[in-house]
């Protein structure tokens, strides 16, 4: 990102740890601490202390720390953000509790929804409004702001939602009342729907916009804690804020829509894939990323990942679509189910195997943990069918107890199936990585991709273990495990570039195409976030990207189609259909004739030239290296137990070859090469799984065992 | 090479597996039609059946309505056209109304899967297309052939080859021929998307057939359901509703009976059929009967053949619920959907710990049209239409959920997006206080909501609604919602069920049904009442009158 070559710092706050990662040239140094909830940047400080150390550095060193974190989302989920009220048109106060109407799981009847952020009698409304088209219906009734004003400053409200009909055509009267609340209730923020979130529907706006006023106080309080902090210590550098965009953003901004701070740590899991991506040259790319208790997916094509524009938080039923509060912002697109190394295991009515949603956390832990968790979870499978090493796990920290987890199993799973520990590890095992497989198919298809054309890249602590098992069921037929997989995200902050998208409704039919309507709506955007971005890069030069969201005349789903970065005429609309076409034939087989397409939405992002790393070249292979010891392995399918190479991942040298089934064990996790896949290291010291030739020509050879 | 037999774990993985494809079928169709009531609420169903026509899994996306007439609709097709005539790469297609959903807006497609050159399974689709022909407006037909085009079981493709007789057919009775066309297609391709994804997992496992599998199903679903059947007590309850109807009320009677094998609801003494369109096709009382006993019965169990089979209906020739052709059917819904609130009735005496009081049931669709501008241009005209809720019922241990779909599960739209499509404005649209039934648990609101016209000119307001003479009721004590209405700015009564012109300047207010409360409002613990009280969701009236509420001394001297 910065053209500078100084040392650069990123640290990615999550719920159990805080991963730093120092850089300087091509030199990298990682640590992971514990997270310190209630003041966070604690943690933080104390991990840029460790790392500091670890390499030998002053903070005085540092030019850029790029920062994420969970506390925004947290905040949310927990109900821990400020007391907040919405002002809105006359007649809608129920919006954001009346939602869509509809319920998530069918047989449900007493189906559990979202708290609002909001509580009705803190929901106010004043007389106002505007048609779909801008136009006034009826006057703001700057009597009722005044009067709701008193009541919010009565009620002791720290933050207010100002979202009104239509304000993302004409934001006057948000504009106003903004106006009027600086001077009525300078104490307070005000976020303002038009700018958070200018799109049309108008319960995503309210949401969004309220979810904004929410943790508005909390993120800015922290941010400014943190920036002093740092000072204080000696650091001079650019502090900047990972997004959920996957792009940077400043202090100033990040205070002002902090919103846009959820879901940063996956979409720096997301960056860190595509630059592996680059730097293998592949240009077809499924990343996985398993932690503790979800596991994440999503497509990168020729290196880039894709943004979408909407995604819920805190869902009622964890995972299940419809149950959470939607926010509607720039979002890397992705789909989080709750399978990780903490999900729990059990049976459900019909005695089915099932895995997660919920998760045994770090407290009290997997069985094996021994710190009084009973319930079997995946890690527990790991364990027991041998893919991890008991005395060497999470760096040697935690000794697990193989005992625990066989008895876990027998109690929760076995006894009701007939089966022993083992096998219902197996089938644990078999079940997390169909769930996750199906995932990531139903997501490939959303996005019109086959997943089999795909190579595959698991980071977070326990895809290594599970990734090839996954592959195999998407018909994947390469593996990269890069190294670093533990603190992907961190490392994946230091490569985005800084940025900002705003995207805005405007409603145009492509057969009767407004050029001047839509230049005008672009520059509009343009004027607006530039200022922003340019602050930020401090002199580095930027890109723009101009996209009009289309589709035909009716439908429900909108294509991305890329502007060019030139005034539009009339003219214009022609290369957008057959642009629209190519992209709907792509994902949709087939375009339909003589059908009207019209443009619903325009976004523009200003950034810095993203930088991907050079290809790397092959390795030359080599013949396997002798195993380091021989494990135990449960082999499931065959429903008996074989001895099999385990390697370790700091001995192997880039083009030394080997075949699986084999374990390679490091500090953090292992990773299973199954007896689908060859594997090797190549020049950056990735673990490659490719598979083997007789399993891609016929799938009926039986297993030589 | 194919392999002996399934594991435990294997079958169980691969029901996974098959609910999986399926919802991949379901989202590549919602993604790709064009009805905006299939693409914005989801109005579609989506599954894959074995050889034998018996529904195996089915995408979660979807409504009951749907889903469970496409579980008998396969059976139909197998019929016509038995599985040795079929081709690799056929598609069949029909809209009947007796042996799809109950309308003819539906279409239901089939397509047979092969696997070295034998039939191995079956994909099957439908979803609400915006027009089909016949007569404009919900409430107009009397007949039949007054409800568009009726395709019977037809190859619509032939060995990879469309019938393009056929699709010219449908594309000329149609005031919507890009669209629907667009819409067939759209389910041509979800069908092949199983198709593919079933096909990925047999050559996965090896197997070169799924009978093991669906056998496993079926059967541990029927098992399940019957060991839920077989621990409540077994014998027959009866129950009774009346519902607004169209020019009269009618009364809706079944007897549901429980017993060793399942349970049986049977109609009989209910209405007869009516001349106007809500006569109700046998398969979808089905469909919506099952639906409802399988709420108290099934939750938790995957709905395929298997958790459907102990569930059956039964109603002399000729009652609404068993209309005979040529009877005008296509807003059978307004009946269907009652069916889950009647059946509760007669569950409610059997199990009442588990069972809810009535709701809103019926959809409040605000749904209208009129002239783009003023003065008026011939053709030029919009058609909107937003779904909209009341209140679902009080639950015998919780408060029903205001302003919810139940038991069609069909999604709300934006008010903007409706303004944008059309000259007319929303000006409110907010929970309607002291609509939900009072009880120790209350029954959810409805909502009020009022729409007029932003040009000077008057529209066409299409109205199709239940519970507006006839309340939800309470249960256990619990006092009825309040019941729907449809006034006029000027003070003018609307009836429930028709199509209104409303005059320059007027605004029509749209007042959705409350649901029935559960136990006495008596009972209910006082921190609620004065919650409902401070959120505005019950007026002080109604907290002191209903709920014996006394307001705090110093509270009344403030």
């Amino acid at each position: 990102m910065m053209a500078k070559q100084g040392i650069r710092l990123s640290a990615d706050v999550g719920g159990t740890f805080t991963d730093l990662v120092l850089e300087q040239g091509k030199t990298r140094w990682t640590s992971k601490v514990l997270t310190t909830p209630s003041r966070p940047e604690e943690g933080v400080l104390t991990g840029i202390t460790k790392i500091l150390g670890l390499a030998g550095k002053t903070i005085g060193e540092i030019n850029t720390f790029v920062h994420g974190t969970t506390l925004a989302t947290n905040a949310i989920i927990e109900r821990r953000g400020a007391k907040t009220a919405l002002i809105t048109t006359d007649g809608f106060r129920d919006v954001v509790e009346i939602g869509t109407e509809s319920r998530y799981d069918q047989y449900e009847l007493a189906l559990v929804r979202p708290k609002p952020l909001v509580e009705r009698p803190f929901r106010f409304t004043v007389r106002e409004r505007m048609d779909a088209r801008g136009i006034e219906l009826l006057p703001l009734s700057e009597e009722d702001v005044s009067a709701v004003a008193a009541e919010i400053k009565d009620a002791g409200i720290e933050s207010v939602g100002v979202s009104f009909l239509h304000a993302y055509v004409n934001p006057a009267h948000e504009v106003r009342v903004g106006a009027l609340l600086a001077e009525l209730l300078p104490d307070v923020t005000v976020s303002l729907s038009h700018e958070v979130s200018p799109e049309i529907r108008e319960y995503e706006r309210t949401s969004t916009t309220l979810a904004n006023a929410y943790v508005q106080p909390l993120i800015s309080g922290y941010l400014k804690r943190l920036d002093d902090a740092l000072r204080d210590l000696g650091f001079t550098g650019f502090l900047c804020l990972m997004t959920s965009g996957g792009g940077l953003s400043s202090v100033e901004s990040a205070r002002r829509f902090p919103v846009r701070l959820v879901e940063s740590g996956p979409a720096g899991g997301s960056i860190f894939a595509a630059q592996i991506a680059a730097l293998l040259n592949e240009p077809k790319v499924l990343a996985f990323d398993m932690g503790g208790t979800t596991a994440k997916v999503s497509l990168i094509h020729d290196f880039q990942s894709e943004t979408v524009r909407s995604f819920e938080v805190d869902r009622a039923a964890r995972f299940l679509k419809g149950s959470g509060l939607p926010l509607r912002i720039p979002v890397i697109e992705m789909v989080e189910i709750g399978a990780g190394g903490g999900s729990i295991a059990g049976l459900d009515l019909l005695k089915r195997v099932t895995v997660g949603p919920e998760s045994a956390s770090s407290v009290p832990g997997p069985a094996c943990y021994g710190r009084g968790g009973t319930e079997a979870t995946v890690t527990d499978a790991d364990l027991v069918l041998g893919l991890i090493d008991p005395d060497a796990f999470a760096g040697g920290t935690i000794q697990l107890d193989v005992s625990k987890s066989k008895a876990a199993f027998e109690k929760t799973v076995g006894d009701q199936l007939s089966l022993d520990a083992e096998m219902s590890a197996y089938a644990v095992y078999e079940m997390v990585c169909e769930n996750m497989a199906s995932a990531a198919r139903v997501h490939a298809v959303e996005r019109g991709a086959v997943t089999s054309q795909h190579t595959v890249i698991a980071f977070g602590g326990a895809a290594p273990l599970h990734v090839a098992r996954v592959a195999d069921k998407i018909g994947a037929n390469r593996v990269v495990v890069p190294p670093n997989a533990g603190v992907g995200s961190a490392v994946g902050f230091l490569a985005a570039p800084i940025s900002y998208e705003v995207v805005r409704s405007g409603y145009q039919r492509l057969d009767s195409f407004d050029p001047e309507a839509a230049n005008s709506l672009l520059d509009d955007i343009a004027a607006e976030i530039r200022g922003w971005v340019e602050t930020a890069a401090n002199g580095a030069p930027l890109v723009q990207k101009r996209v009009a969201y289309m589709r035909y005349m009716g439908q429900g789903h909108e294509i991305a189609v890329e502007l060019p970065n030139a005034f539009l005429t009339a003219n214009a609309a022609n290369d957008f259909r057959d642009q629209f076409e190519a992209a709907y034939k792509i994902l949709f087989k087939r375009v339909i004739p003589n059908a009207a397409i019209e443009v619903m939405a325009w976004s523009v992002s200003i950034s810095t030239i993203p930088t991907l790393p050079d290809a790397i070249d092959p390795v030359e292979l080599t013949d396997a290296p002798a195993a380091t010891a021989s494990k135990r392995f449960f082999d499931g399918r065959a429903g008996v137990a074989i001895e099999i190479p385990l390697y370790r991942r700091h001995e192997l040298k880039p083009g030394q070859r080997f075949s699986g089934p084999a374990i390679v064990s490091e500090a953090e996790t292992s990773t299973f090469v199954s007896d689908a896949f060859d594997a090797w290291i190549d020049a950056a010291g990735a673990i490659v799984m490719q598979r083997k030739q007789r399993q891609i020509l016929s799938q009926t050879v039986e297993q030589a065992a | 090479m194919s392999r002996e037999k399934l594991s435990l774990i294997d079958k169980q993985v691969l029901w996974n597996r098959l609910i999986a494809v399926v919802e991949e079928q379901a989202q590549t169709l919602q993604r790709t039609a064009f009805s905006t009531i299939v693409r914005e609420s989801g109005d579609l169903a989506a599954g894959v059946f074995d050889t034998r026509g018996r529904m195996i899994a089915q995408a979660v996306t979807g409504t009951p309505g749907h889903i469970n007439t496409m579980a008998l609709n396969v059976g139909h097709v197998l019929a016509a056209h038995p599985a040795e005539t079929m081709l690799d790469g056929d598609v069949y297609i029909t809209n009947d109304p007796w042996l799809g959903t109950g309308h003819t807006n539906d279409f239901c497609i089939t397509t047979p899967v092969f696997r070295n050159g034998a039939m191995v399974g079956l994909f099957a689709c439908n979803c609400h297309l915006m027009d089909i022909g016949g007569v404009l407006g919900p409430n107009a037909s009397t007949d039949l052939y007054m409800e568009g085009l009726i395709i019977p079981i037809l190859k619509l493709v032939e060995a990879g080859v469309v019938n393009e007789t056929l699709m010219a057919m449908i594309r000329t009775n149609t005031r919507l021929p890009v669209d629907t066309e667009g819409d067939v297609y759209a389910m041509i391709s979800c069908n092949d998307v199983g198709y593919a994804g079933l096909n990925m997992m047999m050559d996965e496992y090896q197997l070169d057939s799924i009978e093991e599998l669906s056998d496993h199903v079926i059967d541990t679903s029927r098992e399940a359901v019957l060991a839920n059947i077989r621990a409540m007590p077994f014998g027959t309850w009866h129950s009774e509703m009346w519902i607004d109807g169209y020019d009269e009320p009618l009364l809706l009677k079944c007897g549901v009976t429980i017993s060793n094998d399942g349970i049986n609801v049977d109609f009989t003494g209910s209405s007869p059929m009516v001349r106007n369109n809500i006569n109700v096709p046998i398969c979808y009382t089905l469909a919506y009967t099952s639906f409802g006993v399988g709420c108290i019965v099934a939750k938790g169990i995957p709905n395929n053949a298997g958790s459907l089979e102990p569930i059956t209906v039964s109603s002399p020739e000729g009652t609404i619920m068993h209309a005979q052709k040529p009877a005008a059917v296509v807003s059978r819904h307004i009946v269907g959907i009652s069916l889950p609130d009647l059946v509760f009735g007669a569950l409610r005496q059997a199990v009442p710990e588990r069972v809810p009081a009535e709701g809103a049931g019926c959809l409040w669709g605000v749904n209208a049209a009129g002239p783009r501008t003023s003065p008026t241009k011939y053709g030029d005209e919009f058609r909107v239409g937003v779904v909209t809720t009341g209140g679902m019922g009080a639950l015998p241990f919780r408060d029903g959920l205001s302003a919810t779909g139940y038991p069609s599960g069909v999604r709300g739209g934006p008010i903007e997006i409706f303004e944008s499509m059309s000259t007319l404005v929303v000006w409110r649209k907010q929970y309607r206080q002291d609509s939900g039934g009072a009880g120790k648990y209350r029954g959810g609101l409805g909502q009020e909501i009022e729409v007029g016209n932003s040009i000077p000119e008057p529209f066409t307001y299409f109205a199709s609604y239940e519970r507006t003479k006839v309340a939800a009721r309470g249960a256990a004590g619990g006092l009825d919602g309040e019941k729907g209405s449809l006034t006029l700015s000027t003070g003018e009564k609307l009836p429930g069920k028709g199509n209104y012109t409303i005059p320059v300047g007027t605004r029509i207010f749209v007042h959705s049904p409350g649901a029935g409360g559960h136990g006495n409002p008596l009972e209910r613990d006082r921190d609620a009442v004065e919650r409902d009280l401070e959120l505005g969701l019950i007026s002080a009236e109604a907290a002191e009158k209903l709920y014996g509420h006394k307001a705090f001394p110093s509270m009344a001297a403030e």
